[in-house]
């Protein structure tokens, strides 16, 4: 049977909120266990929650960019259940006002197409705590510094149809929470994680099959491969006869499989009703208006941009657009160089290497852009050749330098690249080198007309290694001239 | 000068007839020689006192004396103290000590008042008559043999055994009014949102909300100018100006008109009980004051409602207490079920259960709408009733309970009977409305209480309106035999 894959998302995305969403407690990650956790936090009796109005705005400005309704009455609800690091034994959670409603993303398909992605709601509730199962024998730790972090869940459409679709999705979320700059998007500390929903059903079927849950995907990479190897699970299952059990499972990267994280399906009653220590949330247009008004570039209209604007490739495009830090690095450069084009070969190209190659981010790179800019620059004004600026790029990456653009300069000297574009020069350097090769010469003026562009080939290689960093292009020139003069 | 009243203590302080130091030793003494047969207090905290008691007559020698300054009371254990416990009157919490004050008591510590200690309480505010407490039950001065009332049953005991003059107290359903009552002192339950909750242990959020008990309205004014007034700290609290309670105790009750809802003088209520409560409000007529009948037709839906949402929310609100961070944990627990089992199990008494299992069972899935979102509209119908009725009148009058203190153990196997002892209270706390109870006569040797209701921060119109009362009566000079 041919089966079609259905696939939601729920994106828990952190706000870069510098407090919590119900307290005055810092939100910074890392510290000692339990320090940034205040009574509110602690969950203490007396205790009373007061709503940052910060995540507020976060959660505007998203639900903003991703085009949705936004909840002019939004109520904060408790979800009641019992775990150690939930301190109050309910999550202050949105049930039935979230803050954002229906709204929708488009994803990019590898054919390169556009597939739009709608997103069912987006409400704010806090985090919990972690629980700390090693290191204290048969007990367990509880850390609460990250309870009450303010969180948005970010709920799809179930209208993914592939588990490249879902990475794709869960990727430009990450994109519009980190331009929107509120969420900082380092997955590997838990600032974004993702739930997949995933079932299938026969194609051409309406009714959607049982379902499973794929708990705290925290990848692009492991987003698809938990869903492919869920839909392998899932199809196996269902040749062979067999249904689906409705369940949550956790995805093992290190086996690449899920497994059920509860044997049996309990469903969980929340018991949700409306937090009476917590007011309804009232906006009304001027406050969205005015939130709209900060809204910054976002990746689709920064990606159509650069190709409408500055000739650049949608590949290209795309890739420099995705993240807010490269389109920022990539700008930066371009503007400086007064050139996209070139701009955009560099940063995909050498600058794109050394991240893979040094396994660090774009802020993280030696070369500021600045810098960068100014080294096209010199290629441009022939002041470097290609090979010059890469040698001049790397130092830097070496920490030959130090982060001026003037350091470009320094390193140009010291290193000797520049380019010798002065004729007379480098005309003195190529009769030396024609009066001491005469068999190549001879050779050269016996090559039929027609074949002599390879011919030059060789004088090219001499005059450049009789003197480092002359112009390629001037050489060329002067050496087509004086062979034309000798025959 | 055990039955001295606030203002009366201030006037003596400042006049320097005694010192703070010597009217607060006075009282502690009379707590440590007194209290064993009432039970009044949880802590008491004689040492603090002494310490701010010197500390205020020093501040009076330097010149820096306010009206408070040196004046003792005492809060209920519900109201966290920096570093002193504060159990809630529950086993639950009888190793808590918060690391903060409730801004109610910050506030009266700022005000230069000195606290004898913390006052006995039903657990978790949780009942009418001070039984369910962890620390035992308190005793009603005017005859011990009977119940104070509750849940602030210490705090009105505390009062009428001439302890303190004036105690914190909150009311969720009647918790201020009803003891006040019982005890034949003076309480008021604010409107929702004017006293700062941060601090106050919840019960149900929104319906708790923090007042006092004193000897009579004009230390009622003094204590709610200190409560009153918007807190940060807590989101339901309301912005809205504190006039001087106290500024307008004395204006004339001429032209007020007075409503009597006629669904709270039906057969609920004893002929005696009737007969004081109507003598009362022939009284306020002698005083200038017109009276009519005025309807709250959903009267009799605020007893189900209550108890739909008042455990609802103290079902979530409970939970914290889970043996994991504070408060009791069982022994040797074999894993987090069994102490979370274990520990609350152990921990809460019985009325305390009750009340979250109905909770839990009101907001289990398939039920919400059935009970807990049908309540929040009978809410709304009863906000609505009151709303209507203080649109012809300016307060109303009614009566507190439908009898005087009953006897310990009489009403403890019958919870619902308990309930009702909230019938003419609890619609209040559903309302949002602030409310009074002042001493209005006796019945068979108890106090039976009179009851005040007015429109959304008409405090300052109920104050006056106890004030006057009481100008013209002597029913809160009244002390239990002994005492």
């Amino acid at each position: 049977m041919e089966w079609e894959v259905v696939i939601g998302l729920e994106i828990h995305a952190q706000l870069a909120t510098k407090s919590k969403i119900f307290s005055g407690a810092s939100t910074q990650y890392g510290a000692e266990a339990n320090t940034q956790a205040c009574a509110v936090d602690l969950g203490l009796p007396g205790v009373l929650p007061v709503f940052n109005e910060e995540a507020l705005r976060m959660a505007v400005k998203f639900g903003l960019a991703i085009d949705a309704d936004i909840g002019k009455k939004s109520v904060f609800d408790r979800k009641n259940y019992f775990y150690p690091d939930l301190p109050k034994g309910y999550q202050t959670t949105q049930l039935h006002h979230p803050i954002v409603g229906m709204g929708h993303i488009d994803i990019e398909l590898d054919d390169g197409s556009t597939k739009r992605i709608n997103v069912t709601r987006a409400h704010l509730e806090e985090d919990a705590g972690k629980s700390v199962h090693e290191g204290f024998g048969s007990m367990s730790g509880i850390d609460l510094n990250r309870a009450g972090t303010p969180l948005v869940e970010i709920v799809s459409e179930p209208e993914m149809r592939s588990a490249k679709e879902a990475a794709a999705y869960f990727r430009k979320m990450h994109s519009i929470v980190t331009y929107l700059g509120i969420c900082d998007g380092d997955l590997s500390q838990g600032s974004m994680r993702c739930d997949c929903n995933v079932s299938l059903r026969p194609k051409g079927q309406e009714e959607f099959g049982t379902r499973t849950e794929i708990k705290n995907v925290n990848s692009f990479r492991n987003v698809e491969r938990a869903i492919e190897s869920e839909i392998e699970r899932q199809m196996d299952i269902l040749e062979d006869g067999g249904s689906i059990v409705q369940e949550t499972r956790l995805y093992d990267a290190d086996k690449n499989e899920t497994r059920s994280m509860r044997s049996k399906e309990v469903a969980n009653d929340y018991r949700y009703f409306p937090c009476p220590d917590l007011l309804p949330v009232i906006i009304d247009d001027n406050y969205i208006e005015a939130v709209r008004e900060t809204l910054p570039e976002l990746p689709d209209d920064k990606r159509a941009r650069f190709v409408k604007d500055h000739g650049l490739s949608v590949n290209d495009a795309a890739v420099l657009a995705s993240d807010r830090e490269l389109a920022h690095y990539f700008e930066t450069v371009a503007h400086s160089a007064n050139d996209y084009k070139l701009a955009a070969n560099w940063v995909q190209g050498d600058v794109s290497a050394a991240l893979n190659r040094l396994e660090i981010s774009i802020s993280e790179l030696a070369v500021s852009a600045e810098q960068l800019g100014h080294i096209l620059k010199l290629i441009k004004d022939n002041t470097l050749n290609t090979g010059g600026a890469r040698e001049v790029f790397n130092a830097l990456l070496e920490g030959k330098g130090d982060d001026t653009v003037a350091s470009v300069d320094k390193l140009v000297d010291s290193l000797g690249l520049k380019q010798v574009s002065d004729t007379g020069a480098i005309e003195a350097i190529v009769e030396k080198v024609l009066a001491d090769n005469p068999k190549l010469v001879e050779g050269y003026l016996n090559t039929p007309e027609d074949k002599r562009a390879k011919a030059i080939g060789p004088f090219i290689g001499l005059t450049r290694k009789a003197a480092a960093g002359v112009n390629p292009q001037v050489v060329m020139d002067v050496l087509k001239k004086k062979l034309s003069e000798l025959g | 000068m055990h039955t001295k009243t606030i203002a009366e203590i201030a006037r003596d302080l400042a006049a320097g007839e005694y010192s703070s130091v010597e009217i607060t030793t006075d009282l502690l003494n009379r707590v440590k020689q007194l209290d064993g047969d009432i039970n009044s207090f949880i802590t008491v905290t004689g040492e603090q006192a002494l310490a701010q008691a010197k500390a205020a007559d020093e501040r009076r020698a330097a010149g820096q004396a306010e009206t408070w300054t040196g004046i003792p009371m005492a809060h209920k254990d519900i109201f966290c103290t920096d570093g002193v416990v504060t159990s809630c009157g529950s086993k639950m919490l009888s190793n808590f000590a918060a690391p903060y004050d409730a801004t109610v008591v910050e506030k009266f510590n700022q005000a230069g008042a000195v606290s004898l200690g913390k006052l006995n309480m039903d657990e978790f505010a949780m009942g009418s008559s001070n039984e369910s407490s962890f620390y035992g039950p308190v005793a009603n001065p005017w005859n011990k043999d009977h119940v104070p009332g509750g849940s602030s049953g210490g705090s009105a005991a505390a009062v009428a055994a001439g302890f303190v003059p004036g105690a914190t107290a909150t009311d969720t359903g009647g918790s201020i009014r009803q003891p006040a009552a019982f005890c034949g002192v003076t309480g008021i339950k604010p409107t929702y949102g004017r006293v700062s909750r941060w601090g106050m242990i919840a019960y149900a959020s929104s319906l708790d909300q923090g007042g006092c008990i004193t000897r009579n309205a004009e230390d009622a004014a003094m204590m709610m100018n200190i409560m009153a007034g918007y807190d940060a700290k807590d989101s339901t609290c309301v912005e809205q100006p504190v006039p001087d309670y106290t500024s307008t105790l004395n204006d004339s009750l001429e032209g007020m008109t007075i409503g009597l809802p006629k669904e709270y003088f039906s057969s609920d209520l004893s002929a005696d009980m009737q007969q004081a409560v109507r003598d009362a409000i022939s009284e306020y007529e002698k005083l200038g004051a017109s009276i009519k009948e005025v309807s709250l037709p959903n009267a009799r839906l605020a007893i189900p409602a209550y108890y739909i949402i008042a455990p609802a929310e103290c079902s979530a609100n409970l939970s914290r207490m889970d043996g994991v961070r504070f408060g009791y944990r069982c022994d040797d627990p074999q894993d987090i079920n069994d102490l979370y089992k274990r520990s609350r199990g152990e921990g809460f008494g019985g009325e305390v259960k009750r009340r979250i299992m109905i909770g839990a069972y009101a907001l289990s899935a398939g039920f919400y709408d059935a009970y807990y979102k049908k309540a929040q509209q009978v809410r709304r119908l009863i906000k609505n009733d009151f709303s209507a009725a203080l649109k012809e009148v300016d307060i109303l009058a009614a009566p507190v309970s439908p009898t005087p203190a009953f006897k310990r153990g009489e009403k403890t196997s019958d919870p619902v009977e308990m309930y009702l002892e909230d019938i003419f209270t609890i619609s209040l706390n559903l309302a949002g409305m602030p409310g009074m109870s002042i001493p209005c006569g006796q019945v068979n040797n108890l106090p039976v209480g009179l009851q005040l209701i007015g429109d959304y921060f008409a405090e300052d119109r109920l104050l006056n309106a106890a004030h006057k009362f009481q100008q013209a009566t002597d029913w809160h000079l009244k002390t239990p035999a002994g005492i």
